[in-house]
């Protein structure tokens, strides 16, 4: 029989003021199987640790049971302490005699037998542990960005400067994302294409860097360092290998629709690139609103295009490629004005939100930059910006800060104030978070240097009357109503997570937050990985987050990836369940339940292949097989049994 | 169809003529409304004392009557008294410690009440319900071009909890006057405060409010105002001629309860409507519409 020492832990007071260390240890020496038993005020100090270490060679034990703690908390503390001694790691258990004892009993006398029999059954269990090693599995040195932003655009750079390929899948036909919309950017007013798209273009020359726009991520299976994507092409209807971006065809198209990009407030054709720095610089044909797909007559494009690149018969494309991490940046959407009843609904012209705002002081926008509202082009004398509009309201809207309002308005009252001299800007504010470097001083100067007005209190209602949009609020540091007869509103709408994410997160088997934000691992300490290992989070489809720190948290992501790929190899737990091939018929009701898809039926020898890798133990298999021949390791059902019989006789 | 019916106060007195058009249409629609037998006041305003109990004992009692009467949906015409019922059973129904207290008091009802037995219901509401197509059918009078602002107040619309429709966007009354074929005029003020009891000690606020509503339904081009509330009816009707005394460039507006503009389309019998009520009188612009 093996020696088992059992070690048992006071945690300070913790356990031995509610279990009598003194009675358990005394009770545990004359257990079959237990050659040592010694008690210790903490076990995981250093002095605890080495009398462990100390004892295993003296005592001369085969496996040890420490009662202690939880074994999430200490259990790989001690499985490396052991190993310094040349005992197999996973013949050293945990018994949990303060979670599961000490802490959830008062009575001295109820905690100390149960503490006995939970010490007892884990003996039973160490008796029949077996010597395992961690699988090994080898790292696909390839990453997968989700979304071309400045989040994807920022890691794909940053991954692929470390000497690893990159996949950039970006569903828009080009990459930039939402900076590409926008103005000029807070707190330096340097104007936002301009800083963004060399970037861009540094990823369409890189050569780590295959970009794959127009695209979507279809499926994925396998797991950190063995990822299996499928990605979907969209079909384009024009071969952008022939095609050179000379833009004859967008120019003749006869037909002109609202532009996405500007917001509606301008017009883009059928054929299109969503803005004219595009990359990559090559158009794309939209099915719905294509003339030729509506009537069957037209195809002007393809009759114009000089490499014969329009092709009406395209497909779908799929893709499929092997990565050993992604990064997930797939950025924000705005919510939309619509749900705001009490200002318009978004019935009346000019009430806008941000974004549509930064295409109006845009340079390229559908105004040249000049501030025109939208219902008559007038310029606006007085205008209005609202700040938390759906946001930190959990009663009607979401309980969260959308954290850029406070400087994107600040920031579109300066720009408005530089381009309109005599118009005055009004900000409605509940607070103001300037908190950022060179945030406060910007705020400041905005009151300041162009006279914005700040008032301190929320709008209740805004409607029109004849050529005014009129604004109803109070300045609750004057506790006086206001009634603004404005020209032009602007609504710091609320950012929510981009269409689409709630699937993907499904998708990729990572966890939303209750606002559809995806979620980190830690919100401290593992900002950038997700719940998922091997996905890593990017940009405001974790949370709203500005330039600044989207850039930071994209460069994270990406240095977690670098790491990931410095491995030699990642090490898979090897509490898996195989296949007793002498007893398995090859009934196949294991595959059935199997999650990971981890079992595989092998017809040559008519039994059940696993695939250790992909096995995450958690024993569906086990309790299937009919025959016994599932057995997890180190979890057999013989141990199981004599666990159970440890406490139950 | 058969509801339960609670009248409250107003419409007993000043309100007599929504009394009237209000039974005739339903009648019209096929709905009896039962009165409540021996029915209380229903407390006039919601109690917003959360430890003065005292207060939800008379619209409990109403509710408790409405259970034992066998007509559990309760039809409350008035807004005032639709919001303070509707209000009492969500307090009761969102603390049970509180419903048992008010339990203890009411020794008088052999009927235990729990709050989900009874629902008390606005007469927009319970239109909609009878269905837009069969107040169509009943509709004979067409007329043209006449437009209807329609003021909600606040007793329909907050909270939230208790409101019929969007509270800073609602349509129900816009959908019963398009059913109407009637036109509707939109103003930005349908949903504002009419000044409520401030009526009584600050007379100024009402007749401030009351000037915007108006002059802004006026401005969009609306023949009439519609309402509900007896309340609102009183602040925005009677004071119009106190504002016109003092400034003869106000322009009036003449205000129907609602259910009196369904009552002329449906040509019931004028009689109901006892215009003497009307301090703005509705009657020459409804002989030049056609419905007189």
């Amino acid at each position: 029989m093996k020696r088992i020492g059992v070690f048992v832990c006071h945690c300070g007071i913790n356990i031995a003021e509610t279990v009598d260390i003194e009675a358990v240890v005394k009770d545990l020496k004359d257990y079959p199987g237990v050659a040592y038993v010694q008690d210790y005020k903490y076990m995981c100090s250093d002095p605890g640790q080495n009398m462990i270490k100390e004892k295993i060679k003296s005592e001369k034990l085969d496996g040890i049971v420490i009662a202690a703690c939880s074994p999430t908390l200490h259990e790989n503390t001690f499985r490396m302490t052991v190993k310094t001694v040349d005992m197999n790691p996973y013949n050293c258990e945990i018994a949990n005699i303060r979670e599961q004892c000490s802490w959830v009993h008062k009575d001295k006398n109820e905690a100390t037998p149960k503490a006995k029999l939970i010490i007892k059954s884990v003996v039973e269990k160490a008796l029949l542990d077996e010597e395992l090693e961690p699988v090994k599995v080898p790292v696909v040195r390839k990453a997968l960005v989700l979304g071309g932003g400045i989040a994807g655009i920022q890691a794909a750079l940053s991954i692929a400067n470390s000497g690893h390929e990159v996949i950039l899948v970006e569903r828009q036909s080009s990459i930039g994302g939402r900076m590409a919309q926008l103005s000029e950017t807070f707190p330096t007013l340097d104007c936002s294409q301009c800083i963004l798209t060399p970037k861009m273009v540094d990823v369409a020359q890189h050569e780590k860097i295959r970009l794959m726009t127009y695209s979507e991520l279809e499926d994925i299976s396998g797991f950190v360092g063995n990822f299996k994507v499928r990605i979907r092409q969209k079909t384009k209807y024009i071969d952008w290998d022939k095609c050179t971006g000379c833009g004859l065809c967008i120019e003749k198209c006869p037909k002109k629709v609202p532009s996405e990009f500007d917001q509606e407030l301008g017009k883009r054709k059928a054929v299109y690139t969503p803005f004219p720095q595009a990359v990559p610089n090559k158009p794309v044909i939209d099915h719905e609103n294509c003339t030729y797909f509506k009537t069957g007559k037209c195809k002007l494009c393809k009759m114009v295009c000089p490499f014969d690149a329009v092709d009406f018969d395209e497909t779908d494309k799929f893709v499929e490629e092997e990565v050993g991490a992604i990064v997930v940046a797939t950025g924000y959407d705005v919510y939309p004005v619509l749900n705001m009843d009490e200002y318009g609904s978004g019935k009346l012209p000019d009430v806008i939100d941000g974004l549509t705002f930064e295409r109006i002081l845009s340079s390229s926008g559908p105004t040249g930059g000049e501030v025109r509202r939208p219902s008559d082009g007038k310029v606006p004398k007085e205008i209005v910006f609202i700040k938390c509009v759906g946001s930190r309201d959990p009663e009607n809207h979401f309980p969260y800060c959308s954290k850029i309002c406070c400087m994107y308005t600040t920031k579109h009252a300066m720009l408005y104030k530089h381009r309109v001299h005599d118009g005055q800007p009004y900000i409605f504010y509940m607070d103001v978070r300037a908190g950022g470097k060179g945030y406060e001083e910007f705020y400041q100067r905005a009151q300041e240097e162009d006279n914005v007005i700040f008032l301190r209190g929320k709008v209740s209602k805004v409607y029109q009357d004849d050529d005014k949009v009129v604004v109803c609020g109070i300045d609750t540091l004057s506790g006086s109503n206001i009634e603004i007869r404005a020209d032009m509103v602007v609504l710091a709408m609320a950012i929510r997570p981009s269409k689409g994410v709630e699937e993907l997160a499904q998708l990729l088997k990572t966890a939303i937050d209750q606002n559809g934000f995806l979620t980190e691992a830690h919100p401290k300490l593992r900002p950038v990985e997700s719940l998922s290992a091997g996905i890593y989070l990017a940009g405001c489809a974790q949370a709203p987050k500005d330039i600044p720190d989207t850039v930071a948290q994209a460069s994270a992501a990406a240095s977690m990836v670098s790491n990931l790929f410095a491995q030699e190899y990642l090490l898979h737990e090897p509490i898996i369940t195989g296949v007793d091939e002498d007893l398995c018929s090859g009934c196949g009701l294991c595959i059935t339940v199997c999650p990971y898809d981890a079992r595989t039926l092998n017809r040559e020898k008519s039994i059940v292949d696993v695939n250790e890798i992909l096995c995450e133990a958690c024993g569906a298999c086990a309790a299937a097989c009919p025959s016994g021949a599932a057995q997890q390791r180190n979890f057999t059902d013989k141990q199981l049994s004599n666990m159970i019989k440890a406490i139950l006789i | 169809m058969q509801v339960s019916y609670y009248p409250g106060c107003m419409l007993k007195t000043n309100a007599k003529n929504f009394e009237t058009s209000a039974l005739a249409v339903l009648d019209r629609l096929g709905v009896t409304a039962r009165e409540l037998e021996d029915w209380y006041c229903c407390g006039v305003c919601f109690s917003q004392a959360s430890d003065n109990l005292m207060q939800q004992i008379a619209p409990i009692r109403t509710l408790v009557k409405t259970k034992e009467s066998g007509n559990p949906q309760l039809l409350a015409l008035c807004t005032m008294c639709y919001n303070t019922l509707k209000r009492s059973i969500e307090f009761i129904k969102a603390d049970k410690d509180k419903l048992e207290t008010i339990q203890e008091f009411m020794d008088r009802e052999a009927t235990r009440f729990y709050g989900d037995e009874v629902d008390v219901i606005d007469i927009l509401s319970l239109i909609k319900q009878i269905g837009l197509d069969k107040l169509k059918e009943a509709i004979v009078k067409k007329v043209e071009d006449l437009k209807i602002a329609s003021y909600y107040g606040c007793m329909l619309l907050r909270p939230k909890e208790i409101a019929i429709d969007s509270p800073d966007d609602p349509n129900i009354m816009e959908e019963i006057i398009t059913a109407s074929g009637c036109e509707n005029v939109y103003f930005p003020f349908r949903t504002e405060c009419c000044g409520s009891y401030q009526i009584v000690n600050e007379p100024d606020i009402v007749t401030d409010r009351a000037k915007k509503i108006v002059d802004s339904a006026v401005k969009n081009g609306a023949d009439l105002m519609v309402m509900l509330c007896p309340l609102c009816y009183y602040n925005l009707d009677e004071v119009q001629t106190e504002i016109q005394k003092e400034d003869n460039t106000f322009q009036t507006i003449p205000v129907l309860y609602i259910t009196q503009l369904l009552a002329l389309l449906m040509g019931l019998d004028l009689d109901i409507h006892d215009f003497s009520l009307h301090s703005v009188d509705p009657r020459p612009v409804l002989k030049m519409k056609g419905l007189l």
